[in-house]
């Protein structure tokens, strides 16, 4: 019943804009969800308030019943849009920072993440491509071990040809009592991947629903209704 | 192996109908191990929680079943196999008369053009005989 993530009454105000406007919701445990709207819809910002970085206007968030903060760095594991690792960093260094960084992180997952990812641990960060790049810093995200996983744009610099073998490497390292929320605006490769997705409109939460319920009720895609509502 | 998605339709129906085909076409065997979910998930690149729901469904259809402990198995009733080829057949044969009808086809004159059909196909089709024959005999 306890959800592992709730989302209460949550606003964010830059200047006069405002990016989120009085989101609420719950996640469960053992579920995948796309959090999905077109680009400054306030994916991000979202994201960036769960894993605690960016401070909300109003409301409250709390990860297994704790509010938000230093007490949940533990509990979350969270994949920026843009690489944590610094140029100079070879790819066993940025394995190395993130397990003195994080008690929590499994060196052996990693190095086997790495395998399939066909990274190699000698090459520097700097020389790998977008998509390289992208394999890694989700290995490093999916490597720690904590409750709650938020992907930011996983696939978005990768050729669809690659997308694949990202969302195999999701579908076979994630944990499974452990929740995801992925955000994304390619959602025609991603949602099969998918529990329930929400639809993020302009700073409000305005679709929470069961990926295949979608499908069963509406016999749509994902894909569709999300054309249906971003469409211009 | 590889299945082509229609992300119009519920996931699990598709992965259950593949499944069934599987079995129904000798590809996988009665009493035959399954893939476990996290194997499959990763394999068709699904979610876990779907695979989950469709072992789920095969099991209350009891195509398959589960061992305690070992993971879950072909059934190795060949009465359900059986059951299952029909229940293809029909929905095949149900979808292809509609539509006939709907190209304004009396049932007369389909049960004809299945007959020259058949006999037509019959001939250059000799290598298929073989899983025809297989599938005729239920």
């Amino acid at each position: 019943m306890d959800a592992l993530l709730k989302v209460n009454g949550v606003s964010k105000r830059y200047g006069f804009k405002q990016t989120l406007d009085n989101v609420s919701f719950d996640i469960g445990s053992g579920k995948i969800i796309g959090l999905l709207g077109p680009n400054g819809s306030g994916k991000s910002t979202l994201m960036q308030m769960i894993a605690g970085l960016t401070p909300t206007t109003a409301g409250e968030i709390s990860v297994m019943g704790k509010k938000v903060g230093r007490e949940t760095r533990s509990l979350i594991s969270y994949m920026p849009d843009r690489p944590m690792t610094e140029n100079w960093m070879k790819v066993k260094d940025a394995v190395a920072f993130y397990k003195d960084f994080y008690a929590d992180f499994n060196v052996e997952k990693a190095l086997e993440m790495l395998d399939f990812m066909n990274l190699d641990a000698k090459s520097s960060v700097s020389v790998l491509s977008k998509g390289m790049n992208e394999r890694l810093q989700l290995t490093l995200a999916l490597s720690r071990n904590v409750n709650l996983y938020l992907l930011d744009e996983p696939i978005g610099g990768v050729d669809p040809v690659a997308r694949g073998k990202i969302l195999d490497a999701i579908v076979r390292f994630y944990s499974e009592d452990s929740s995801l929320i992925i955000c994304t605006h390619l959602v025609r490769d991603m949602e099969r991947i998918f529990d329930e997705v929400m639809f993020l409109n302009n700073g409000s939460i305005t679709l929470y629903e069961e990926v295949e319920s979608i499908r069963m009720k509406h016999g749509r895609s994902v894909d569709d209704m999300f054309k249906e509502v971003f469409g211009e | 192996m590889s299945i082509e998605f229609d992300n119009n339709l519920p996931i699990y129906l598709q992965i259950m109908n593949h499944i069934k085909r599987q079995i129904v076409s000798g590809l996988l065997q009665p009493g035959d191990k399954i893939p476990s979910v996290r194997e499959l998930a990763a394999d068709l690149q699904i979610n876990p929680n779907t695979i989950q729901r469709t072992f789920q469904e095969l099991e209350r259809e009891e195509v398959v079943e589960t061992k305690r402990g070992l993971g879950r198995y072909v059934t190795s009733e060949e009465s359900k196999i059986m059951a299952i080829k029909k229940e293809m057949a029909g929905d095949l044969l149900h979808q292809f008369i509609h539509g006939m009808q709907e190209l304004g086809f009396k049932n007369q004159d389909i049960v004809t053009i299945v007959k020259e059909a058949v006999t037509a196909d019959g001939g250059k089709d000799q290598k298929g005989a073989n899983l025809d024959g297989r599938i005729a005999e239920g």
